[in-house]
This record gives C-alpha cells, structure tokens and sequence, in this order.
C-alpha cells in the first residue's frame, strides 16, 4: 500500500483506522448481534422449543429488529436519578469492552498488515486494565438509579467483578511465565508452532515438558470461571438475575440505554472468548501447524490469512457457544458461595498456581520470565 | 426452636464441582441435539400449524347470535347476558316486535345488539346465562382489527357469524 501514499505516518493511521472499522464495527458489533441470536436459539433448543425464526432466515434478522425496537421506543429518565452518572454509567459498560478488542489478535497478517488493531507488549496488561473500568460503568449505573433493586444489584456486581478480577490476572500469570512473552501476538505464534497451551502436541510442546500442563489446565479453569464471572454470565448471575432484582442494575433504564448494556455484557462475552481463545487454545492457528507462517514477520499468502481469521472466529463462536450452554446448565451461585470462590478458593489455587509452575520450570531449567 | 438442615455428605469428586458439570451438560446437550434433530415436537408454528381441527368441544371462542330452523331470531333481548357480562362488552337495545308480525306474542327483540370484541374475555356467561339459547360462543379465537370501531360486532354481523342453529328448545311455537 505505501507505494501511492505520501508519509508513512497517514499509511499508519489509515490502516488503523481502517482496521478499526473492520474489526469493531464490522465484526464485533455484528458478531454481537449473532451472540443474541444464537443465545436465543441455543437456549431455545436446549428447553425443547425454536426460538425465533420468523424474522429473515432462520430468524437471523431478529437482532436486527431488537435493535430498531430499542431506537424506536421512548427514553425516559426518571426524575429521581443522578441524571449525570444515569446517562454516563451505560457508556461506560460498553466502551470498554470495545477497547480490549484492540489487542487481541484475529489473524496472522492479511497483505502484509498485522490482523491487530494495537500491537501492544503488554497485551493482556492492558485488557484487565482496560476490563477493571466497567466495574465503574456498573457502580455509577446501581448507584444512579437511586432504587433498591438497581442498588442492590449494582452493589453485588461490583464486589463480584472486583474479586474475580485478581483471580483472572492472577490465573494468567503461569502462562505468561511459561512463554516469556506478554505480546499476544508472539504468544498465537508460539502456540501455532509448539502446540496450544491445551492440546501441546506438536512441535516443541508448551516449550518443554508435558508436566507444564497441569499448571496450564488449572490456569486455564480459573481464568475462564473468572471470565463468567467478569461478565456476570450464569452461574454468576446474582447482580441481573430476573428471580431476585427484577433486573438487576439496569432496571431503571429502557430503549437504548438497556441496549448499551445488553451490548456491553455480550461484547464483554465475546471479547473474553477471544481471550481465552488467544491465551490457551492458539488463537487463529490451526492444529498441528498446519499453515503456520514460519514467523511473526514472515510473509503470508492472503488466503492463509483469510483462513486463519475464519478459524479464529471458529474458536470464539465455540467458546460463546459453550457461555449459553453453561448458562443453562448451571443452577445460579449463591452470593456467600460467589464471593468464597473467588476469595476462598480461586486467589488461592491461582497463587499456589505460580509458585508451582515456578517450581516446575526452575527443576526443569528453562529461564522463569 | 432451630432446625438444622441435613446437609448432604459430598465425595471428593462431587466436591471439585467441575465433574458434575459433565454430567449436566451431558442432560442440557441432549435435549439441545434432540430438538435439533426434529424429535421434539413441542412448538406449534403458527400460523402455518394450527389447532382448529382438534379443538375441545368446551372451547370458548367468539360469541354469537343464532337464528333457528325457523328463521326466527332467537334473542328477546332480556338483556340478562348484559347484566352478566363481566367486562360489559354487550350493549342492547330492545325494541317492541310489532302487533301484526307472526311472532308478536314474544314482544321484545334487540334493536341493536352490540357486543365490543376488544372488551369480551371469552368467559362463556353469557351463553350459560340466556334463557333463550340464543347467545353461543363459536371456535374462532383470532379476532382482529385495524380500528376500534371494527371491533364492535353489531347485530348483523353476530347473526353472520352465528348462522342457523338447529335442535334447540322452540317454545314459542303453538302448542300441538
């Protein structure tokens, strides 16, 4: 491309911002949409009933018409809310979950750019940085609301997302020690070439050792209970549950604004699939090396490309698929039995994690980062 | 008086959690595979599926006037189904049948007789309470409207909708 543009500094900015059109508001947001869709029709197959399949075929305009229901319908603010933070608290949800996409990689390189918004080194630094501010965006809205279900709801939720918050950067840690990298990218390379975190059974296996597996599996189950419950799915479900708040903290909102959240809590869903999808299970590469490009800076054919963002997406339509399955599979935590887990049992298993993979990669003599 | 509960004694396994969640995905997907595979057939798709052919007998539906084999219009506009109405969706007004007519020893029938379908909650009193056998509910169930005012059925259109009805009670009729 920089053979018809004059700077290399507009080459930059074009391509991110292409990339970031590309990515948020053509895939995330419509990958959202089919999120809703597919909860719809999963929850419905697993309740012996269709869900919605009247809209477009098979029901996939659905969304579509949710959404032009949630322009058309009237937004009230009520009288008695702290109409500064009201308005600002569905923002907040949101625009987060948006911004951790920016570092998760899709795919290897198509013609010749990095399938990733922010080449960042310190990737998953910046996602649970970036994560902690929507426990803001649930505070401001269970406060605002000036209401005892959204208060109640909004006070459980951000307890809920602070305390597994240290559990999921803590879970991390052993995998991060293990590859020496914190660029998400260089960790999908090593894990095209030496086997995914999960299923370490080609090339140079984790690095190392096979026993490197138990730490990685037991890392992996912490993180993704924590990611259910950074997003307040099911069995997490206290803060939104329909049985006990009404709807928790976003009773008090309607039209758009409930859309915010609602997009909010499924971006959240997607963007930590992905996530997860990166960290353990070799993010766009295919298994066994198939297609792998020879290294992080090595030329791509573009179907390669085109190839590995499928098989990513494939990854995170799994994961979203497994979110909705578990949701109906598990009866919801009680609140004590929550917050236990994540004080009691998770921060616990995850610090005992790291000095066990410590101990592990000191016995086995590769260089702990 | 304190009750304490028994709490269940949990083995190592059922204690970890996670292996229980096997066992009730194995639950969850099956009913998920089921369904996707057609072989449960719960959902009805309306409007291409109906139920109208096997209806209940007692199933109340939209209510309407009869006529009888005679071609005499049965209510005498007694106006007890109005009384009884709960929602008040029914509205008559009688009138005297004139002296030279052949069913003049009957006196009154309705003028107009208006029952407002949007407030009708089907509850079937109406029918119970008419000593005339003249009032019944049908089968139909899918009343619609662009406007209110076509929502009120008038005594024409529930005459329409009624039709003849025969093996009734005639008891204005001559005796033999």
């Amino acid at each position: 491309m920089s053979f018809f543009l004059a700077s290399s500094v507009l080459h930059i900015t074009l391509v991110a911002a292409i990339k970031i059109v590309a990515f948020v508001l053509v895939t995330i947001l419509p990958l959202v949409a089919i999120s809703v869709w597919m909860e719809r029709r999963v929850s419905a197959a697993i309740q012996d009933r269709l869900g919605p399949n009247r809209v477009g075929p098979a029901g996939l305009l659905q969304p579509v018409a949710d959404g032009v229901k949630f322009l058309l319908k009237e937004d009230f603010t009520p009288s008695y809310v702290r109409k500064n933070f009201y308005w600002l608290a569905p923002a907040l949800t949101m625009v987060p979950a948006l911004l951790t996409s920016a570092v998760i990689p899709f795919g290897s390189r198509l013609f010749g750019e990095k399938m990733v918004i922010a080449d960042l080194d310190v990737g998953p630094l910046f996602v649970f940085a970036i994560a902690s501010l929507t426990v803001y965006g649930i505070v401001l809205a269970g406060w605002a609301s000036n209401s005892k279900y959204p208060f109640l709801g909004g006070v459980r939720s951000t307890s809920q997302m602070i305390s597994y918050e240290i559990s999921l950067g803590l879970s991390v840690v052993p995998l991060l020690m293990i590859y020496g990298e914190l660029n998400l990218g260089k960790i999908v390379q090593f894990q095209a070439e030496n086997g995914w975190a999960m299923l370490p059974l080609w090339g140079g296996g984790l690095g190392i050792n096979l026993l490197l597996w138990i730490p990685v599996t037991i890392s992996f189950v912490i993180f993704t209970t924590s990611m259910f419950a950074e997003t307040n799915r099911l069995p997490f479900d206290l803060p939104e549950c329909e049985t006990e708040l009404v709807a928790g903290y976003h009773t008090e909102y309607s039209s758009m604004k409930f859309a915010l959240f609602f997009l909010g809590e499924y971006a959240a869903m997607i963007v930590g699939s992905g996530l997860i999808v990166t960290l353990f299970f070799g993010g766009w590469s295919l298994p066994f090396g198939w297609l792998t490009p020879d290294s992080i800076t090595a030329h791509v054919p573009w179907w390669h490309g085109v190839i590995h963002i499928f098989v990513f997406f494939d990854k995170v339509v799994t994961f979203i698929i497994f979110f909705i399955i578990i949701r109906w599979t598990l009866p919801r935590f009680r609140y004590d039995q929550l917050m236990r887990l994540g004080w009691q049992v998770f921060l616990v298993l995850a610090l005992m994690n790291i000095v066990f993979t410590a101990v592990i990669l000191w016995w086995i003599d590769k260089p702990v980062m | 008086m304190p009750y304490t509960v028994k709490r269940p004694k949990l083995v190592w396994w059922e204690k970890l959690y996670l292996p229980a969640l096997a066992s009730g995905m194995r639950v969850t997907l099956g009913h998920f595979f089921r369904c996707l595979s057609g072989k449960t057939k719960v959902t009805m798709q309306y409007p291409e599926e109906t139920w109208n052919s096997h209806l209940p007998d007692h199933y109340r539906g939209a209510p309407a006037l009869v006529t009888d084999e005679q071609e005499r219009e049965r209510c005498v506009a007694c106006q007890l189904c109005e009384f009884i109405c709960p929602p008040r969706a029914i509205t008559i007004q009688p009138e005297e049948i004139p002296r030279d007519d052949n069913w003049a020893k009957v006196e009154k029938r309705p003028a107009e007789f208006d029952i407002d379908m949007i407030r009708c909650i089907y509850c079937g009193l109406c029918e119970e309470v008419c000593p005339e056998q003249a009032i019944f509910l049908r089968k139909d169930y899918s009343i619609t409207g662009y406007t209110r005012e076509e929502m009120v059925h008038d005594k024409a259109r529930l005459y329409e909708i009624g039709g003849v009805r025969t093996g009734l009670v005639n008891k204005w009729n001559e005796l033999k």
